[in-house]
């Protein structure tokens, strides 16, 4: 099983007359949703409550560093889980770029005994491409498949090696695992530190171009095709890289995307502030490269919104742009920064973030889709879209607080989050 | 007393206490001023630079006043400037260098910056190889803080000198034409001077090759040319420094040092009748400037270094006094 978290009974609940919308299953109205055990037994139709309360399937992420092993001061599974609970996850998988990297049985299992002790929602890991995140070699991907890997990925690093990916590719049909990658052509990324285009110029910081992310993506689908493999490309940044991958589905390529909410809601314009958690990797891109992501997901190019959370200690952020790491966090606050952002002022609608947000992760990755149907295990956010709070340091689960939206007053709450049917976090 | 009350206030970082008073004042970056602040910070200049052809050249202005020097890059000029102008102006002056103290240690600058300001300076100059940083102390300490110099980034006091010796070479500023050549990708002074020129009316053209002049620079307000022959109508052609020691290597930016100087050096011959030539320093002769021209007639270099020292005592001065220097009673007190 790929997503583990310790063993208990599913809850029983009635969520009454919040307004019901699950766009893989069609359904939006005003119901009671009762929940027996954690499973949905009934769906009946009610009067819709004056709030503005709104049930939907609980989000899945698929793009979460957990920091575990190795920088459990930035986060462990139990605050990262608790963080994605507080967010409306009912599911994440973590990246393999931990010390030592997950790229071994040992490690991987390690983990994986962990969560089951630990984790507050269920909780799947990748583990890496290559040996030590270093290129080179493969990992034993059957054995580590086997043992539980959700997904195999080089997160952080991309995979150079034209022909190291080749056989990666040919490899996972043994595995049957998809490979999601980090698109990052590095004699063209070089030492970048933020996009590379006018902002950069003014600032004298070192840019990383959008043609370092799409002209990877352009070998890495041409190599797919080739092996007739799928593939999953991670945090999309750029135009180019929306056009790479529309057109390398035009052609029938298995190719999916994420995209970030911090790529969605900035842009480079930002970085002005020199504030490090605007600083990512990707980085932030320009107005145009913004409204080609919005675009991609809008047309499902782009299938799912994935947090990349990334917890970074203070003292690593509290420093000169160019000598702080590259991430911020992003569970607590990816639903409300997306509804703020872009769904209350009509760039994108609720369904289809609500989709993009569960239903798409969990199709690519070959995850339990939460659907609101009777007999199926209770996989729920409840939203407040009438809410408002202020992102403050003291208010994150998380243990780490590098968030772009510190002091940001934010719309819509998670009031209560059922993971595999149960009660995981409640406002 | 005159107003002063300019420059930025700090910057507020999330999360961190508001910021206590009295309000600080900062010189972070040339976009801290407007142009009636370098009017009058080049104004106050003058006053001093008068005051220097006595022969007791000490002024009372910042008497028991703290300036901490603190460079996390190698200086000579900037660092020298700023701490003769501090002594100039009768301040006491710390020196804190990178190597030999706790940086050595892996102390991070913030912490450094809650050290020093336990001293409770009255100005933090601070040179650092990295964006930010003079931001970052203006956030941990009460000090002002002025930007000597912050990786690629800015370097408003080498902008505001430069200003200052345009000005007294050739009468005005409105309206220039200044060039300014080489690599402008690695370049603070480039991008502070851009800025500055823009703000006080003259006209910029960045000329180099296209390695090193950064895609998307336009718009700052300047024109970019690769050919070397758009220096002709400049008045002032400003030569920057190759900065070999900010090259990565591999990363070939121009194919050698002796193509460039072929391509884009500064020569007698490249130069017409009239046009000035000014270098930020420390000069690759034979590289981007030659030699002959570095040491000729139309070289404003060595008024660019009198024009920093004055200028430097005029920003200090602003900074923690303001109003109208007065030269003469400080002439009696030093």
């Amino acid at each position: 099983m790929t997503l583990v978290w310790p063993d208990a009974p599913g809850d029983s609940l009635t969520i009454r007359g919040a307004r019901v919308i699950d766009p893989s299953s069609d359904l939006d109205g005003a119901f009671d949703v009762t929940i027996e055990d954690g499973i949905i037994i009934a769906i009946d139709p009610a009067a819709e409550s004056a709030r503005g309360l709104v049930l939907a399937p609980a989000f899945v992420d698929p793009h979460v560093h957990l920091r575990v092993p190795g920088r459990e001061d930035e986060e462990t599974i139990a605050s990262g889980t608790a963080a994605a609970a507080a967010g409306g996850y009912c599911a994440i998988l973590a990246m393999p770029n931990t010390d030592p990297v997950v790229d071994s049985a040992a490690v991987l299992g390690a983990l994986i005994e962990r969560a089951r002790e630990d984790a507050v929602i269920p909780t799947g890991f990748m583990a890496s491409i290559s040996k030590g995140l270093e290129g080179q070699e493969l990992t034993e991907m059957a054995e580590l498949a086997r043992l539980g890997a959700a997904a195999f990925t080089d997160d952080g690093h991309p995979v150079v090696s034209a022909g190291l990916m080749q056989r990666a590719l040919q490899y996972s049909a043994v595995t049957g695992r998809l490979l999601a990658l980090h698109e990052e052509e590095p004699t063209l990324s070089r030492d970048g530190q933020m996009h590379d285009g006018a902002v950069s110029a003014e600032l004298g910081l070192a840019g990383w171009p959008s043609v370092a992310e799409s002209v990877m993506i352009g070998r890495d689908c041409d190599l797919a095709a080739y092996e007739q493999r799928p593939l999953h490309i991670m945090h999309l940044s750029a135009r180019e890289s929306v056009t790479a991958v529309r057109a390398a589905q035009a052609r029938g390529v298995a190719v999916s995307a994420e995209v970030s909410p911090h790529h969605l809601c900035l842009t480079d314009d930002t970085v002005r502030t020199l504030d490090t958690n605007r600083k990512m990797n990707p980085p932030l891109r320009s107005e145009d490269d913004r409204l080609a992501l919005l675009d991609g997901l809008r047309d499902g190019t782009i299938a799912c919104i994935a947090t990349d959370h990334a917890p970074h200690a203070r003292h690593e952020k509290d420093a000169p742009f160019e000598e702080a790491p590259f991430g911020v966090t992003g569970l607590e606050t990816a639903f409300a920064a997306i509804y703020t952002h872009l769904v209350e002022p009509g760039e994108l609608d609720l369904g289809l973030v609500l989709e993009r947000m569960s239903a798409g992760p969990a199709r690519i990755f070959g995850l339990p889709v939460p659907r609101i149907e009777v007999g199926e295990s209770a996989n729920l956010v409840l939203l407040d879209l009438d809410a408002t709070w202020t992102v403050t340091e003291g208010g994150f689960a998380s243990k780490s607080v590098n968030s772009w939206l510190l002091g940001e007053t934010l719309t819509g709450t998670v009031v209560k989050t059922i993971a595999d049917g149960r009660v995981v976090h409640a406002a | 007393m005159t107003e002063t009350v300019h420059l930025r206030a700090a910057p507020e970082l999330p999360g961190e206490p508001p910021p206590p008073a009295p309000s600080r004042r900062h010189l972070l970056g040339v976009s801290d001023l407007d142009r009636d602040d370098v009017e009058r910070l080049l104004g106050t200049a003058a006053s001093i630079a008068r005051s220097l052809d006595r022969e007791v050249k000490k002024l009372p202005a910042l008497r028991g006043r703290l300036v901490v020097n603190l460079f996390y890059e190698s200086s000579t000029r900037t660092l020298s400037s700023f701490d003769l102008a501090a002594k100039r102006l009768s301040a006491d002056t710390m020196a804190v260098r990178s190597s030999g103290s706790s940086v050595d240690k892996g102390e991070s600058l913030r912490d450094t910056s809650l050290t020093l300001g336990e001293y409770d300076p009255d100005v933090i100059v601070i040179r650092h190889p990295h964006i930010g940083a003079p931001q970052l102390v203006a956030a941990a300490t009460r000090a002002h803080v002025v930007n000597a110099g912050d990786g690629k980034h800015q370097h408003p006091t080498q902008a505001l000198l430069d200003l200052y010796t345009m000005r007294e070479a050739l009468g005005r500023l409105d309206g220039l034409h200044v060039a300014i050549v080489g690599d402008v990708l690695h370049s603070r002074v480039a991008r502070s001077l851009i800025e500055a020129l823009a703000l006080v009316g003259a006209r910029t053209t960045l000329v180099g090759p296209p390695t090193l002049v950064p895609r998307g620079i336009e718009h700052m307000g300047c024109e970019v040319s690769s050919e070397i022959e758009t220096i002709g109508s400049a008045d002032v052609v400003y030569v920057l420094r190759m900065q070999r020691e900010r090259m990565l290597a591999g990363a070939a930016y121009v194919p050698s040092l002796r193509e460039y100087a072929a391509e884009w050096g500064i020569t007698a011959q490249r130069l017409r009748r009239g046009q000035l030539v000014m270098h930020p320093g420390p000069m690759n002769r034979g590289v981007e400037i030659d030699p002959q021209v570095a040491d000729s007639d139309v070289s404003l270099i060595t008024e660019q270094v009198r024009s920093g020292l004055v200028v430097r005592m005029a920003v200090l001065y602003d900074l923690l006094a303001g109003g109208p220097i007065d030269v003469a009673r400080g002439l009696e007190v030093a």
